[in-house]
């Protein structure tokens, strides 16, 4: 393994690791709102906010898709040591990261079970840039509309549709993150 | 241990010495290595539960038995080797200090180590083993037949 | 239906006070250390450690006197402190048969390679109290060692069976290991997931099952092939490091049973297996546990359910825990008041109907 890969994690885990876990919860209980997070320094190309997502998220209990472009050697040491979540398939995967070009096709991602729907996937997706401009966006945790720079639109129309299963999704650029839960209603802006 | 065979040499002599620590008494490390050089924290220490598995009649399908405690710990020395602990127990010390001696027996002063701080360790380990096995053999059975039916 | 009421909370608080120095006793005796009880309560410790699903001594210890010596209470706290550790990985299964045994016998075979080692048992002693230990400073006996036989392997005693066929073999299946700390209990168990809720379930539970199918309520005929008792060491795949290494040591207790089994339609003839494994010492845990695991194991075997409790899974799997058993349990003494004056109405309600009833009846002529 190699040494520098495990460097860059939470140095004080409890207090970081929480507030992050709220910033997470945030993100998704207001779709569209864009929230700063802190506290890792993951190798490249992973951005700092997909990083405290991983860090805060994932454990040997929750297997890891990485889609192309983010399954580096480094990048999956960094994981293995600071999460222990395992690296699987599409198919396999409580959690995917990728760029939204990389994850696709995403109806290869867990949706759950009607009996069970959290067992479905979340999705980690990398972008240029994360801003509260483009699509709009309506459902629970948004008082009149929100607006959020999606990558696309169909696909996040397709998983509204199928309610209650569906995968949920984190943006991030940088230290910023953004959540799209598959309550959220997506129109084009 | 079973799992032993098909590892290389060098591996092995990492296990053995990460066991030793692992299985050492946090005291007794930290009398045999009270000093410990500069050195960051990539994983500060961190206690947690390991889950025990056994095999159903012995060998098996694996099966949860139950929990341990653990405490884990990673650091690297400033000339750049990495250390690893799993300790069972809550001494976030004795991980500490485990992780660091992990780190050094990968430097030259492995040598200085090996007999300092792990013979003696092994020394320890091997005497209270014999002491327990010795009793377990003074209360071992030794039947002898008194009469058998088929003699009379 | 819950109604939300102020004002306990001067009184809670002078109950805890209270609480504290019942738990301290009379303060002219001197106090228990945590130490003293891991030591000299040692079987009680691990009890706690058994059932609180946690081998950690000193914790259990703590745990016993924080609890006035109420073990399902600091089985209890043990429980509810697991649930604040992250979980840091899995060991490899745990090998038994590298045991460092402290006690190993049989009750099939009397001259097994390795020998009977009876250990610290309480089976030969004449169960009278020893007034001596009531008096300070008792005498410790000497303990013999013997130095004449190095400690050899002890080889499982059912190998011997398994290698002439007479004894049902054990399969390895691999793949995920089911845990019910983390996914519900789904019913029916396979036996992997029964076993774990075997090993943290109520000992006198088991104890009870077991006996039950002793005196014929889903009878099968268990020979205590092997009991054995002593330290193993725990090894963990380290994931940065890609191989195992020995993180620690535990102490257990191991029991296999041998059973009759006389053939069904999907096998021959042969002996089968019921088994126990216990944190720490406990036998009589370990052989009601391979008692209940043998006699649960009737559909796999091909044998008929008799109705059985220790054949019926369900109903073995659902009150084994004593965590869960003394919750539900205790929580009838918390307040229910709207409850009892919604019934309080209705039985006053169906009294004065009946008597309404009567009256008509007697104006009857």
């Amino acid at each position: 393994m190699i040494s520098q890969a495990l460097g860059g994690g939470f140095a004080d885990a409890p207090i970081q690791s929480a507030r992050a876990f709220r910033a997470a919860l945030e993100a998704m209980a207001r779709p569209g709102r864009i929230l700063t997070v802190e506290g890792v320094a993951p190798p490249a190309p992973l951005s700092i906010g997909a990083g405290v997502l991983l860090l805060t998220l994932c454990d040997r209990t929750t297997p890891l898709h990485l889609a192309p472009g983010h399954d580096a050697p480094e990048i999956r040491d960094w994981i293995t040591f600071h999460t222990g979540a395992p690296l699987v398939t599409p198919g396999a995967a409580a959690f995917a990261l990728g760029r939204w070009e990389a994850l696709q096709p995403v109806t290869r991602f867990r949706i759950g079970q009607p009996d069970y729907p959290d067992r479905s996937a979340t999705l980690i997706v990398e972008m240029d840039a994360l801003t509260n401009d483009g699509a709009i966006l309506t459902g629970p945790g948004i008082e009149t509309t929100a607006r959020l720079s999606l990558p696309e639109l169909a696909a996040f129309r397709l998983n509204r549709d199928i309610f209650p299963l569906g995968y949920d999704t984190f943006f991030t650029s940088g230290d910023k993150i953004a959540g799209l839960p598959r309550s959220t209603r997506v129109e084009a802006g | 241990m079973s799992s032993e065979r098909s590892l290389p040499p060098e591996i092995l002599a990492r296990r053995r010495w990460m066991g030793l620590a692992a299985r050492s008494r946090p005291d007794r490390l930290r009398e045999l290595l009270p000093e410990l050089p500069a050195h960051d924290l990539l994983r500060a220490p961190e206690i947690g539960a390991v889950m025990v598995e056994g095999r159903a009649g012995g060998t098996g399908t694996p099966f949860n038995l139950g929990e341990m405690t653990v405490t884990r710990c990673s650091v690297r020395l400033g000339s750049g080797e990495v250390g690893h602990a799993h300790v069972q127990g809550r001494d976030r010390d004795h991980a500490r200090r485990a992780a660091v001696l992990d780190a050094l027996m990968q430097t030259d002063a492995a040598q200085g180590l090996e007999g300092g701080v792990l013979a003696p360790l092994a020394k320890e380990e091997a005497a209270r083993r014999t002491v327990r096995a010795a009793r377990a053999a003074a209360t071992r059975v030794e039947f002898f037949t008194l009469v058998r039916g088929e003699d009379q | 239906m819950y109604v939300a009421v102020k004002g306990g909370e001067r009184a809670i608080d002078n109950a805890h006070a209270w609480l504290s120095q019942a738990r301290r006793g009379d303060p002219s005796v001197p106090e228990l250390s945590v130490a003293q009880i891991r030591e000299q309560m040692t079987l009680a410790v691990n009890r706690v450690m058994a059932e609180g699903s946690l081998y950690d001594p000193d914790l259990a210890a703590l745990a016993i006197k924080q609890a006035r010596g109420d073990l399902i209470e600091a089985i209890f706290l043990i429980r509810a402190y697991r649930t604040t550790l992250p979980r840091l990985g899995s060991s490899v299964p745990v090998d038994t048969g590298e045991m460092a045994v402290t006690r190993r016998i049989s009750a099939t075979f009397k001259d097994l390679p390795g020998g009977q080692i009876l250990g610290p048992t309480f089976d030969y002693t004449h169960r009278l109290l020893d007034f001596t230990l009531a008096a300070n400073g008792s005498e410790v006996a000497d303990v013999a060692a013997s130095l004449a036989e190095p400690a050899e392997g002890v080889p499982h005693v059912m190998e011997f069976l398994n290698k002439d066929a007479l004894i049902q073999a054990e399969l390895q299946a691999d793949g995920s290991v089911p845990d019910l700390t983390r996914e519900p209990m789904e019913l029916p168990a396979s036996r992997p997931l029964r076993l774990q809720a075997l090993a943290r379930a109520d000992e006198g539970f088991l104890l009870s099952l077991a006996y039950s199918t002793q005196r014929g309520y889903g009878r099968t005929h268990a020979f205590v092939g092997e009991l054995r008792i002593g330290a193993v060491a725990v090894e963990m795949e380290i994931p940065e490091l890609g191989f195992p290494v020995e993180i620690g040591e535990v102490e257990l207790t191991e029991c296999e049973t041998v059973n009759q089994f006389t053939g069904s339609r999907t096998e021959p003839p042969q002996f089968t297996r019921g088994y126990g494994l216990v944190f720490g010492q406990s036998e009589r845990k370990a052989i009601s546990m391979s008692l209940v695991d043998r006699a649960l194991r009737w559909r796999e075997l091909g044998e008929d359910f008799t109705g059985a409790p220790a054949q019926d899974e369900e109903f073995v799997l659902m009150h084994a825990d004593n965590i869960q058993a003394t919750g539900f349990l205790e929580h009838i003494k918390l307040p229910h008041y709207v409850d009892f004056q919604a019934e309080l109405e209705l039985i006053r309600k169906l009294r004065r109907e009946t008597e309404q009833g009567d009256l008509a009846a007697e104006e009857q002529p």
